[in-house]
């Protein structure tokens, strides 16, 4: 009997016995969706972070206050050390001193009340210099960014993010209006790109919903506090991402030695790359990943059991069928030869379908639950592989059993 | 192995023509069969002997327990001998592993079952046609000569009926074409009337008579006399031997 005749003899009695064919594939159908979709999810929100991350801006250094080290835990303390200043954002951005830095913009940001008419809405105010839409990488869509008259002269202007113009001003053109900040009218000169945002990563504040004000009219007129000229964190721009760490060398030196520090582990500041953001976030991530995918690999461990179910009662009910067709001339080899195809065949359909449901499902459900998925072609492949395996060992090996018995004992069993 | 040479490859000339020179197709000698059931032995067959030649026409009658069932399924090659030689056209079984009893059953015996045994899910045409599937011979000759064994029958326009579609008679004769189609040495038939009524009986005995006329060797197993009557001669089994098993076969013959 060649292998033409034990696919068809094969592929026959998989059409036959329908029902029983149909549970099966749909038994793996669901296993590998499930496995699809949840890798998918996953990887989605791996992507995600990533983007929003490098949204933030590119090839950036952020330079906080305070340091943490291992041995002795947080120095100089977050928020009462007002250890950055302005002169040191000044410093940075001297091309002889930092050759490999290409803009830097201080910082300072404190979640305010915005109130505009009827409207209020409580967002993070960032108070900085013109270099910090260099250096964030944004552009504007509607007016314009603050310039250095702006903080030269204190304006009391602000520029806003997408979603906070909309909070704000709804489809009204925001531009010229006026909002209050803690008690304080200001002029809406401008509103940032959209960069898209995340509804789901809390991992990264959103980069749409914040107000940016001249640094100068931040501390003087809204944050008050001790020092004038103190900054909660220089952001750097390297020059490209090859130079990111020698920025990093350049600006921790030149730091360390404005602050009169000769150790490293005695340093009052913290610089930290959008690289180490990215490894945290990805790496949380990473552990979702890990968990959905252990529940997708029950799932379809459930449904390789109930796949085994089927076919070890088909097989059972067929051992009949067996005996006869031993009696007629069937060996061991060829019974087992055909209930192999028929495996294969209700392990690669359902697999296929499987992947093919996934794939619609990971393009229908995003628009359902807000989560993006990506379909990793590596988790589709390998779960038709496992789909197929789960077939042809829960399918032929009773069948080989069935195949070894004498074919008298076959025949007389009901 | 070497006695088999001559029928490995398919056989395709016309059913019924069978040498008139008689030769024994069925010799046992002194077989026994004990089943084990935990600690009890039961033998099943104590010392059968018989000789069945070429174109003989052969009832074996017996109670039910008596054995005739497992004497059935050893000379069908369907279950081995504990003990005793079983030569079935020459060729000694009783020594034969798995793939060489399947090759046997496949171009030396056919089988007509109590119970039809069809496939349900394959049509006439297809279920007649397994044993030649099973031999390696190609679709068309397969169709073909299922098709002239369905004739043979009487069955020419049921064909591509599937087993539910016919009455217990027709599938029978199914059966009994099925058994034919690869020209085998022997047919054997297990109560083959036992699940018919007295018409489709009487149309199948006539069925077998007929091939034993046409020079077929047919074996019956039954236990109801008439249907024993049909055969030429009659061997009765009981308690797992052959009743006046001193000389069944001189006296018979």
């Amino acid at each position: 009997m060649n292998l033409v005749e034990t696919f068809r003899t094969g592929l026959e009695a998989v059409v036959s016995h329908r029902m029983r064919s149909t549970l099966t594939v749909l038994g793996i159908m669901i296993g590998i969706t499930a496995v699809i979709l949840t890798v998918g999810l996953g990887e989605g929100a791996q992507q995600q972070v990533g983007s929003e991350i490098s949204a933030l801006g590119s090839n950036l250094l952020t330079v906080t206050p305070g340091s943490t080290t291992t041995s002795s835990g947080i120095r100089g303390g977050f928020g009462s050390a007002s250890t950055l200043t302005v002169g040191d954002a000044a410093a940075l951005t001297s091309k002889v001193v930092a050759p490999d830095v290409n803009a830097v913009a201080p910082a300072t940001s404190s979640s305010e009340s915005l109130v505009a008419g009827t409207s209020n809405w409580t967002t993070s105010v960032v108070g900085t210099d013109p270099s910090w839409l260099t250096v964030r990488g944004r552009s504007m869509t509607e007016g314009r960014f603050i310039v250095s008259h702006d903080v030269a002269t204190r304006a009391e202007v602000v520029v806003l993010g997408a979603t906070t113009a909309q909070e704000l001003f709804g489809f009204r053109d925001p531009v010229g209006q006026s909002v209050d900040i803690a008690g304080q009218p200001m002029s809406v000169i401008g509103v940032l790109n959209t960069v898209g945002s995340s509804s789901s990563s809390s991992t990264v504040a959103n980069p749409d919903d914040q107000a940016v004000v001249p640094l100068t009219t931040a501390s003087a007129l809204l944050f008050g506090g001790s020092s004038r000229n103190s900054v909660s964190q220089i952001l750097i721009q390297a020059t490209s991402s090859g130079t990111l760490s020698a920025a990093y060398q350049e600006s921790d030196a030149e730091l360390l030695s404005l602050h009169r520090i000769t150790t490293t582990s005695g340093a009052d500041f913290t610089i930290t790359s959008e690289q180490q953001i990215l490894s945290t976030a990805t790496s949380v991530d990473r552990t979702l990943t890990v968990l959905l995918g252990g529940i997708a690999g029950i799932s379809l461990l459930v449904g390789g059991i109930g796949v085994m179910n089927i076919m070890l009662v088909s097989v059972t009910e067929r051992i009949r069928e067996i005996g006869l067709r031993k009696a007629l001339g069937a060996t061991p080899r060829v019974i087992r030869r055909q209930f192999l195809v028929e495996a294969s065949v209700l392990g690669t359909v359902g697999g296929v379908l499987g992947a093919l449901l996934g794939i619609v499902g990971a393009l229908v459900l995003p628009h359902l639950i807000s989560n993006p998925i990506t379909v990793s072609p590596v988790a589709a492949v390998g779960a038709i592989a496992i789909a197929i395996a789960i077939g042809i060992v829960f399918g032929v090996y009773p069948a080989g059993r069935a195949a070894k018995l004498p074919p008298i004992d076959a025949l007389r069993s009901e | 192995m070497t006695g088999m040479d001559d029928t490995s490859e398919v056989r395709i000339e016309p059913t019924g023509v069978h040498p008139v020179v008689r030769r024994p197709v069925i010799e046992v000698e002194d077989v026994w069969k004990t089943y084990r059931t935990g600690s009890l032995e039961v033998d099943a067959l104590r010392g059968v002997s018989c000789s069945i030649d070429t174109g003989e026409y052969v009832a074996i009658m017996g109670p039910s327990g008596s054995g005739k069932s497992t004497l059935m399924h050893i000379l069908g090659c369907l279950d081995v001998p504990t003990s005793g030689t079983y030569r079935l056209a020459g060729d000694d079984v009783s020594t034969m592993v798995e793939e060489e009893l399947a090759h046997v059953r496949n171009r030396r015996i056919g089988f007509v079952f109590q119970q039809f045994n069809l496939l349900s899910s394959l049509d006439a045409a297809r279920n007649v046609e397994l044993p030649l599937l099973y031999a390696g011979a190609s679709r068309p000759e397969r169709r073909r000569r299922a098709v002239e064994a369905l004739e043979r029958v009487g069955l020419g326009d049921r064909i591509d009926h599937r087993p539910g579609e016919l009455s217990g008679g027709q599938q029978q004769r199914v059966a009994v074409a099925r058994a034919l189609v690869t020209d085998p040495d022997l047919i054997l038939a297990d109560e083959p009337t036992g699940n018919l009524d007295s018409v489709s009986a009487r149309d199948v005995m006539a069925l077998l008579d007929e091939l034993h006329v046409s020079g077929r060797t047919i074996v019956l197993i039954t236990h109801d006399a008439d249907v024993a009557d049909a055969a030429g001669r009659s061997l009765r089994i009981f308690d797992g031997q052959f009743a006046g098993a001193d000389a069944p076969m001189a006296e018979a013959r």
